[in-house]
């Protein structure tokens, strides 16, 4: 067993866990935020995607013992219940950017990631940033609209 | 919430209900419930794809640490477990019913496929169920794998099913083979062609997963499962397998991360899991990994076709013959009997006048994952004979593929097919017209010469696909084979301060139907789309319904409509007594009941509230109350329909095939929410595309492995790959439900890869390519220089 201090989502939490945690089955099964979602074995879909010290990160990749004393942002802390939507998510809304809605957290968190590092992406950017997130319902059109849109407000925000 | 509130119509693109939830990632599915006392499930699987088991020691695994029990299929039998059904018959040529091969929900004495499932561990954690699955030892007799179709059909091969001659399930035909075989003998031309329509695995991005217990407070078995159609898989936990009676089995799936027909089926997992649940003390959950995925999750396709095509000296299309064996695994999975039958050879008169059809069909066993419904069932098989076979003849004719497309249209609706379906509407020109022109079709030659200025061959390909949803009326499909009702049910509630639940059986797993349900319910009653809710997916909460596949939600949308017109009825009675006037002459128009013979107007709310006081009418004559329920059986089937064009560039060095440009003119009657819809067609041209170019479930031939059984091997549409698509709706009311919707859900997986073969051919100049048209392919034809 071992034990880690972390924040997650603006919080300071301690977890004990087996030493073999993966990260993702931290924040789902101990934390209890099932906003991340596992959709493979093999690292490949990138639904478990999110941020580790402000970068983007598939949480299947990691182990939880590797947080141990770092920043931790899942799709959960993007805003509270009661408050608006991050532009991200709202542009995905307004975009149509999710159906079954399983992906769509990694979508956001690796969106942001790619905003963050490309001021103004363009779609083919977007296209090629997505490798590692896996979609089966929308056919990523209305996905790659929504991160550019979402970049776009980012930038403009006050 | 930032969402769009407000009065919608029916047909307006408003932006999704159910978004907020997902997108602040609150989504609940079934793998993100852990329950008190929750314990957790690992299979032992086949690592064989044929052999005898000879002896299974789990004494080992039974003691180690956490494990509560261990399952293997003699305590199945000994239990009275019944194997699981077909749910369509299918009778032979000969007459004889169809052969369904024995299939316990863990293997009884032989393993068919790499992946099945053996025994069954309970344990306390995830991690003790997988670690005393991997100590069970079975030992096995190792028989041949025969993977192929042909290999399975070969004289002398082993039998997959000891009892079941020749591999063969059934050998089936429809259609009058004299009239095609004498409309052949008196025809100009005839082309022929052989193809092989890909295996594919439908990968919804949540895998499978069920969670499942008895309830002590409600005495209920409960199971949540991730499911297209829990209502529908609590009858058959209830009268297959005698789980419990229907009455006392709660089924319920909650968000559902993708469905496209895997999530459809009966599965022996869950079958397991769910008999394993009442024997111990605590909720037993098992999640699918991606691998289990790949191996377990019922694969789409696999058909060899050999297709003939007569033709008379104008072009016409005369007669057509089709040949095929579909290769439907070691098993006949939920609809893995009508899926190469009923909903594949009843597609051949694709959108042509065609005098005679004849089909003959043969579903074979195979040492392979069982096939059953993805993503268009049999649809997409069809289109892809249809639009190959007609262009490798405008090709050898020396006729232009979309002239000779024209010159053979269904021009007269309704129109009967020699096979089975009567075609309700349609206008397929306009869409071809549309389609041509959205591609700028004329311009073709210009881009293909830019193209070959800079090294690459470009091909131009048009596919023009019809096919059938809605999928009823109950009667009719229960004489072609089915065993239950195709209706859709919806129970319109209004509460007594005028918002609105509407409980369907119809499910959502991506489709949106938080939304258009609840336009179809703003639209009718004149009310904010926030004050509607949209309840489904839970058996306690919904008695009656058929879930969501083929297209479903427009006969769940027409019972909702016809539920919200005897709400409207009702409260025209009751208006009739708050007025004063007759019932005759109340009108309810835009969320108002008036009447020209009273200045009295009443507003929806306000007829909500009438009707629960109860004080203002005649309770014996009006019961109080606001609720109403609709059962809808479609009269008819409905037929989407639609002309794909596509442009694809090769480079010949790589063998890379780019997606250059990708047009859909759709026929889909009304549609609900323009937004939705072509969210649907972009992932339905997405899998297509994905099924052409780089999709395929390859098994060694020698070992009968999965080759291609995970993310890294297998061929995923990644957003780089496929390009944005240029869609446009040329509408024609379907005359078979009220709203006069066609269906969309399908549409795109079923006309894209033959329009995308017919591109690469094109840029090839070759006469067939089968799919997947991966780079290695194209290259070595590119090498080669013209072959095919």
């Amino acid at each position: 067993m071992a034990t880690i201090s972390l924040e997650v989502n603006g919080k300071a939490r301690t977890l004990d866990l087996p030493d073999n945690t993966l990260l993702i089955h931290a924040l789902r099964d101990h934390l209890r935020l099932t906003g991340a979602h596992m959709g493979c074995d093999t690292s490949q879909c990138g639904a478990c995607t999110v941020h580790v010290d402000g970068m983007a990160m598939k949480s299947c990749a990691m182990l939880a013992v590797q947080a141990d004393g770092r920043r931790v942002t899942t799709v959960e802390g993007l805003a509270s219940d009661d408050a608006p939507l991050h532009p991200m998510q709202q542009a995905f809304h307004d975009n149509h950017g999710l159906q079954c809605g399983f992906c769509t957290p990694g979508m956001v968190m690796i969106g942001l990631d790619i905003a963050r590092r490309h001021a103004r992406p363009d779609p083919s950017t977007v296209r090629a940033e997505l490798e590692g997130n896996l979609c089966r319902c929308t056919g990523y059109q209305n996905i790659v609209a929504a991160i550019v849109d979402g970049a776009g407000r980012m930038e403009t925000r006050p | 919430m930032n969402l769009t509130a407000s009065r919608v119509k029916f047909g307006q693109s408003v932006k999704r209900q159910e978004d907020g939830r997902f997108l602040r990632g609150k989504g609940r599915y079934v793998d993100d419930m852990i329950l008190p006392g929750q314990l957790y499930a690992a299979f032992v699987r086949s690592p064989m794809a044929h052999a005898r088991i000879t002896g299974i020691d789990a004494d080992h695994a039974a003691s180690m640490p956490g494990v509560e029990r261990v399952l293997t299929a003699r305590d199945l039998v000994a239990a009275g477990l019944p194997p699981l059904p077909c749910g369509w018959a299918i009778t032979s040529r000969d007459g004889t019913p169809m052969k369904v091969g024995v299939r316990h929900a863990l293997a009884l004495d032989k393993v068919r496929y790499v992946g099945e499932p053996v025994a069954l561990v309970v344990a306390r954690t995830q991690a003790q169920a997988k670690d005393a699955a991997e100590a069970v030892i079975v030992d096995y007799d190792d028989l041949p794998a025969m993977v192929d179709v042909l290999d399975a059909m070969a004289e002398g091969a082993g039998l997959i099913h000891d009892e079941i001659d020749a591999n063969c399930a059934f050998d089936w035909e429809i259609g009058d083979a004299a009239a095609t075989e004498a409309a052949f003998a008196g025809a100009a031309h005839r082309i022929a062609l052989t193809l092989r329509n890909n295996r594919l695995v439908p990968n919804a991005i949540e895998p499978r997963a069920i969670n499942a217990g008895w309830d002590g407070s409600s005495e209920e078995l409960t199971v949540y499962m991730t499911h297209q159609n829990p209502i529908g898989m609590r009858m058959f936990y209830a009268a297959a397998f005698g789980l419990a009676a229907e009455h006392k089995l709660r089924m319920v799936s909650p968000d559902v991360g993708g469905g496209f027909g895997s999530k459809a089926h009966n599965y022996p997992e869950e079958v397991a899991v769910t008999f394993a649940a009442k024997l111990v003390d605590g909720p037993v959950k098992w999640t699918a990994d991606r691998s289990e995925a790949f191996l377990t999750d019922a694969h789409g396709r696999d058909h060899l076709t050999d297709v003939e095509l007569a033709l008379d000296g104008q072009g016409r299309f005369l007669a057509l013959r089709v040949d095929t064996r579909a290769n439907v695994g070691a098993y006949l999975s939920s609809s893995g009997s009508l899926v190469p039958t009923y909903m594949y050879a009843t597609m051949l008169s694709g959108q042509y006048a065609i005098p005679a059809i004849h089909a003959r069909v043969r579903a074979i066993y195979s040492s392979t994952c069982p096939v059953d419904a993805y993503r268009g069932a049999g649809r997409p098989e069809a289109a892809y004979v249809i639009e190959r076979i007609v262009d490798v003849a405008a090709r050898e004719l020396g006729i232009n593929p979309a002239e000779i497309r024209r010159r053979n249209f269904i021009r007269e609706f309704p129109y009967q097919t020699p096979v089975v379906y009567q075609y309700d509407s349609g206008d397929y020109e306009k869409s071809l017209d549309a389609a041509l022109e959205l591609a700028h079709y004329a311009g073709f030659a210009g881009r293909r010469a830019e193209s070959e200025r800079h090294g690459k061959l470009r091909g131009i390909g048009l596919a023009a696909y019809v096919e059938a949803c809605g999928i009823g009326p109950s009667a009719k499909l229960a004489k072609l084979g089915s065993g239950a009702g195709m209706w859709e049910s919806a129970e319109v509630r209004v509460h007594p301060i005028g918002t609105v639940e509407v409980l369907t059986g119809a499910h959502s797993h991506g489709q949106g139907h938080a939304t258009t349900f609840a336009q179809v319910v703003s639209d009718r009653f004149g009310i904010p789309i926030e004050n509607v809710s949209v309840i489904q997916g839970d058996t306690a909460r919904v008695q009656a319904g058929t879930g969501t596949y083929g297209s479903r939600a427009s006969v769940g949308m027409s019972a909702t409509l016809r539920a919200c017109d005897r709400i409207i009825d009702k409260g025209k009675r009751i208006a009739a007594h708050l007025m004063g006037v007759d019932y005759d002459a109340v009108e309810f128009d835009d969320g108002l009941f008036s009447s020209k013979d009273s200045n009295v107007t009443i507003a929806f709310a306000e007829m909500a509230y009438a009707a629960h006081a109860a004080a203002s009418f005649p309770t014996d004559e009006i019961e109080p109350g606001l609720v109403a329920t609709s059962f809808f059986d479609p009269p008819e089937f409905t037929y989407p329909a639609g002309v794909y064009v596509c442009e694809v560039e090769i480079d010949p060095d790589t063998g890379t095939v780019e997606v250059a440009s990708f047009c859909a003119a759709d026929d889909f009657g009304n549609v609900a929410n323009p937004m939705i819809v072509e969210g649907q067609v972009h992932g339905g041209v997405t899998q297509g595309i994905g099924q052409a170019l780089w999709e395929n479930a390859l098994y060694d031939a020698d070992t009968g492995q999965l080759m291609s059984a995970s993310f890294m091997d297998y061929g995923m549409p990644r957003a780089q790959g496929v390009p944005d698509y240029k869609l446009v709706f040329s509408g024609v009311p379907s005359p078979s439900n009220p709203l006069g919707m066609k269906g969309c859900g399908e549409a795109g997986a079923i006309g894209a890869p033959p329009a995308i073969i017919n591109a690469v051919c094109n840029a090839l100049d070759v006469r067939h390519v089968d799919m997947p048209a991966t780079p290695e392919k194209i290259w070595r034809l590119c090498r080669q220089g013209k072959a095919g």
